[in-house]
């Protein structure tokens, strides 16, 4: 079997077995990268020598019986969010060209314990706004299943890496489903994890009280393997949950039986491609014939989630984002005439404009006399979503439903009309609002041969009843292909 | 003119807490390191990095609050303030607005007319201190340095209860006092660690609606409160009385030139943006922890100045002055705990060290001197080992240097010689090589044997007990 | 479109963001902002009185640290990313007048 077709968990056991090492490994995805990032552009830094480097040292101490797990010498890409010490984490964006942290994210941290050799750093859409890569500032990444489609966003060369190949897995962050979206639509594994589950410290924030780093994965086993070494409590963010029950591998269970699934009417309705809803629906009545107790009903809210998220996302953006000053690191202008027309010609050069249209919303609902109108009232209405989900949560285990009303669109049909774009995050943002783990699961493919995903929603901290049911599906699906 | 207006000020204090670290990161807060080698990446706002609230400061905020008769907010949270400026590197600072940590507390004053009056406290916040800005005059361009940044700050707002600028100076004083009785801060005006923005407006006497305020910021001692106090108010009466209005803005006084000056630019927005900060969890204050602080308050001023009285011998005036400055009531307390006579150990603060206190600037928290060493030498006097002019001598060296007074008297060889056999032989010299005054005291002028004792002290370089000199050359003379 | 975005609005919002927006810019800003606004009054058909605002997710309180330094020297680190620095500080356009 070739090495870039490998899943994380088969790779690492072949290292292990002496069968090929973690430098052939890397070897392998590099050259892969080489032949076919020029198509998809999935990569806006690869650190070939540094990848090397690391793959000798994993190597050796995989030799030597210090790493043993699913992910010992596995080639892993890391999206251009995150930080990386000594390698260039650029948010996709000019303000950041230049920008080389000084430390690595714990998340990054946790996978180099684990053994995993860092390719590189993945495109994306700038500072994580936005659902089709389109708007980097180093230029849209392709689809690898079809290079006319986008791949979805934000986490779109993650997503695409996972399905060129040119890693064996990756890592992302989902704010409003930039995850679980892309996987969708590159027909991969995707999971965003419950809020607080993986330290954020290092990943640049867009809107903190949503964002969560989470794994992209060929399937549901290294998703698991993956999210289990993300997973710490981490005393560096505030917010980082102390979770015993991470050993998110125990879930690998082909088991739904009795498991109670809820299928909201509201995520079939308008909206929704036939297709897509087809293909869903195929999914539940698979997860039906294994056992699961399967019902549709009504989890209401959903149309508010929308305007309550850009709300609160745009709020905390135009916050998060002042930071980029031209100051301390990143770009400055070359001509300015003092102090704030540097600031104002360095961040209006510097950002995208996507990036600014949200830094306007943001800075406007946070004005004087419309905080209470805007973001006040935002935060309310992320209660009454918040209390709709556990309602729903106390008649079922898990809520399923698809990823993304559509398949993966062409490129450049997205971006000319915003709110559009923003609706097709409607089955994806109330998790983040809610805080809630869910995970994307390829379920077919439409006329056009674009992949499907089937999406699943857990109540906080059921992570496993995610994976148990993730994993039951595709080994199911699996014996039929 | 004046008579027939009132000032209304309310102060906004900052006070930089005595924590070793910043408050949201492991960053020392010691003051003068080399520009930026006290930074992290969250404390120059690297992306990325997070903040982590630093448990001590909110101890500190807790007990100033309980010391000032606050309520303390048992559900409070930070809040992002957000501007765009150089010594702020996330360009938002992590401050208290809607629930501040202490709400509706006051402190009494002593107002000038010897009455007694309540300053009300509307609030107490925890808030990060900003960066220092550091003019070059060469390149014409400012110079960024972080130590500062992040250190931990609580800003406490009075309500507009002062009328005048000795009002302002009691309270202030008041602040400092209960403050450093916590030993939250070392509350140094000059130093920055204690900083006044004065809220003033005048009103009409009689007058039931206050005026236009505004805030006047760069107030670094008490000379320069007074001076704007009596500035802004000039200033803010001549408007009204020329029939224009009082702006509300924020003004820097510039004390040189005794003139405030309006701080405004079109860049300057003022709206603030605040917002829960998602990235601090909120705070809840529990009955425990409440009660825990409330057992480590300390004793405070007036509870000592009763304890002095009662358990010391030494006047009312020492006790005030002692117990005005909490450096100097742990030294007296210290040095007695060490078995000095209260009243010697009050004598030394109240002559030697305040007269060089003054006469070389130092506040009383920069003292260096240690107490066991202000005993060691009252010892050395009180044993006749060395005489009051050498002690005044070895004070001195030890108030630059806390050198232990025994070692360093015997190095410098500076104990009284008891060697009778020795001083006889000076004293007979002294007589030989002075026949006048011999003559002089023998026809009983008393003043010259004075002259003599000098001279025998001199010969003995000090290290004589001048009374057993006195004593000596008496019975010599009489022979 | 009901939220209709003044020129004034533009320009408080770009001094807010520190944005500068090309005349061009600011017509488009002035529609997206508008046609955002529209959208977001959805949430105004909820009624909320009764409701608190939810920052925080889970009910996690109190996280602290202990007043211990941990961190060391990193100025070198911290100046290697300056656009401009000089005698260990950053330099910025001059803050005094």
């Amino acid at each position: 079997m070739n090495i870039v077709d490998m899943t994380a968990t088969q790779l690492s056991a072949a290292i292990r077995a002496g069968e090929t090492t973690a430098v052939d490994a890397a070897e392998a995805v590099l050259a892969q990268i080489k032949k076919e990032d020029k198509n998809y552009n999935c990569y806006v830094t690869v650190d070939a020598e540094g990848a090397l480097a690391q793959a000798k040292e994993v190597q050796a101490k995989i030799e030597a019986g210090e790493l043993t797990g699913p992910l010992a010498g596995v080639p892993v890409a890391v999206k251009d969010n995150i930080c990386t010490e000594g390698l260039l984490t650029t948010c996709s964006s000019k303000i950041l060209h230049n920008f080389v942290p000084t430390y690595t994210a714990e998340a990054v941290k946790n996978l180099q314990k684990a053994g995993a050799v860092i390719l590189g750093k993945t495109n994306m859409d700038e500072f994580a706004m936005g659902s089709t890569t389109e708007t980097s500032a180093y230029g849209p990444t392709k689809n690898p299943r079809n290079t006319d489609h986008v791949p979805g966003g934000s986490s779109g060369g993650s997503a695409a890496a996972v399905a060129a190949g040119e890693c064996i897995y990756a890592i992302g962050s989902d704010t409003g489903g930039s995850i679980r979206q892309p996987a969708s639509y590159c027909g991969v594994v995707g999971m965003k994890p419950t809020y607080g589950t993986v330290s954020r410290y290092g990943l640049i924030a867009y809107g903190s009280s949503l964002d969560q780093i989470g794994p992209l994965t060929k399937d549901v086993r290294d998703c698991a393997a993956v999210l289990e070494a993300l997973s710490s409590h981490d005393a560096k963010d505030s917010t980082s949950v102390s979770r015993e029950d991470t050993d998110f591998t125990a879930a690998l269970v082909e088991d739904v039986k009795g498991l109670r699934i809820g299928i909201p009417n509201d995520y079939l309705g308008e909206g929704l491609d036939d297709e897509v809803r087809t293909a869903v629906l195929q999914a539940a009545a698979v997860l039906e014939k294994k056992g699961a107790v399967v019902e549709r009903f009504d989890l209401s809210l959903v149309e508010y989630a929308i305007p309550a998220y850009y709300t609160i996302a745009a709020a905390e953006a135009s916050s998060n984002l002042e930071r980029f000053d031209g100051i301390k690191y990143g770009y400055r202008t070359k001509e300015y005439a003092g102090l704030h027309n540097m600031y104002k010609k360095s961040r209006s050069e510097g950002f995208g404009e996507e990036v600014k249209r949200r830094i306007m919303l943001g800075s406007f609902v946070l004005s004087s006399g419309y905080y209470d109108a805007y973001y006040l009232k935002a935060l309310k209405v992320k209660a009454l979503i918040k209390k709709a989900f556990d309602d729903a949560f106390a008649k079922y285990d898990l809520i399923l439903g698809p990823v993304a009303p559509t398949t993966a669109p062409k490129l450049g049909e997205s971006l000319a009309d915003p709110i559009q774009m923003y609706l097709g995050d409607i089955y994806t943002i109330a998790v983040n609002l809610a805080g809630l783990p869910g995970i994307s699961v390829p379920c077919g493919q439409d006329s056009k041969g674009l992949p499907i995903g089937l999406q699943l929603i857990g109540d906080c901290f059921q992570e496993k009843k995610l994976l148990r049911a993730a994993y039951t599906y595709q080994q199911e699906v699996s014996r039929h292909e | 003119m004046s008579k027939q207006y009132e000032t209304v000020i309310g102060l906004e204090v900052h006070v930089e807490l005595a924590t070793k670290t910043k408050i949201f990161c492991g960053c020392s807060t010691a003051f003068g390191a080399a520009p930026n080698t006290q930074t992290c990446p969250v404390c120059t706002g690297m992306p990325g990095s997070l903040p982590v609230l630093n448990k001590q400061v909110l101890e500190y905020a807790i007990a100033v609050g309980l010391a000032t008769n606050c309520d303390i907010t048992r559900y409070a949270k930070f809040d992002r303030k957000n501007y765009f400026y150089p010594d702020n590197p996330q360009n938002y600072q992590i401050s208290q607005l809607y629930l501040p940590i202490c709400r509706n507390g006051g402190v009494e004053i002593e107002t000038e007319e010897g009455g007694k009056k309540i300053v009300g406290i509307h609030e107490i916040h925890m808030e990060e201190d900003a960066g220092k800005l550091i003019h070059d005059e060469w390149e014409d361009c400012s110079l960024v340095d972080y130590n500062r940044s992040g250190v931990p700050l609580i800003e406490i707002v009075s309500e507009p209860d002062m009328r005048n600028a000795e009002e302002v100076i009691a309270y202030l004083e008041k602040l400092r006092l209960v403050i450093q009785y916590l030993g939250a801060s070392d509350c140094k005006l000059q130093e920055g660690s204690m900083r006044a923005d004065v809220n003033l407006s005048v009103r009409k006497m009689g007058a039931e609606a206050f005026g236009t305020r505004t805030e006047m910021k760069n107030l670094n001692s008490f000379k320069a409160i007074t001076r704007a106090i009596e500035g802004e108010t000039e200033r803010q009466i001549d408007l009204l009385e020329a029939g224009e209005s009082v702006v509300q803005e924020t003004r820097r006084w510039d004390d040189a030139r005794e003139k405030s000056y309006a701080m405004r630019s079109k860049e300057d927005a003022q709206d603030y943006r605040y917002f829960p900060d998602p990235d601090l969890t909120p705070i809840s204050v529990s009955e425990e922890m409440l009660q825990e602080i409330r057992e480590r308050q300390p004793e405070f001023r007036t509870e000592k100045m009763a304890r002095y009285r009662e358990e010391f011998d030494i006047p009312d005036y020492d006790i005030e002055i002692i117990t005005g400055e909490k450096p100097l009531a742990d030294l007296f307390e210290a040095a007695v705990a060490q078995g000095a006579q209260p009243k010697k150990v009050s004598n030394w603060i109240m002559g030697e060290t305040l007269r060089l206190m003054k006469e070389r600037e130092v506040d009383a928290s920069d003292l260096r001197f240690s107490p066991e060493n202000l005993a060691k030498l009252i010892a050395l006097t009180e044993a006749k080992q060395i005489n009051s002019s050498v002690a005044k001598e070895v004070f001195e060296v030890m108030f630059e240097e806390n050198v232990d007074p025994e070692r360093y008297v015997e190095e410098k060889g500076l104990k009284t010689v008891n060697d009778e056999g020795a001083l006889k032989k000076t004293i007979e010299e002294v007589i030989a090589a002075n026949p006048q005054s011999v003559e002089d005291y023998r026809n009983g002028k008393e003043k010259a044997i004075g002259f003599l004792v000098g001279q025998t002290m001199k010969a003995m370089k000090g290290k004589a007990d001048p009374g057993a000199v006195n004593q000596m050359l008496r019975e010599f003379l009489q022979n | 479109m009901t939220n209709i975005i003044s020129d004034e609005t533009i320009e408080y919002v770009g001094i807010l963001a520190k944005l500068e927006l090309s005349a061009e810019e600011k017509e488009q800003a002035k529609s997206d902002m508008g046609r955002m606004l529209d959208y977001i009054d959805k949430l105004g058909e909820l009624d909320t009185a009764d409701v608190e605002p939810m920052s925080h997710v889970f009910p996690v309180e109190n996280v602290f640290r202990e007043d211990v330094v941990t961190n060391g020297d990193e100025r070198e680190r911290l100046l290697s990313n300056a656009p401009q620095e000089k005698d260990g500080m950053f330099v910025v356009p001059k803050t005094f007048e």
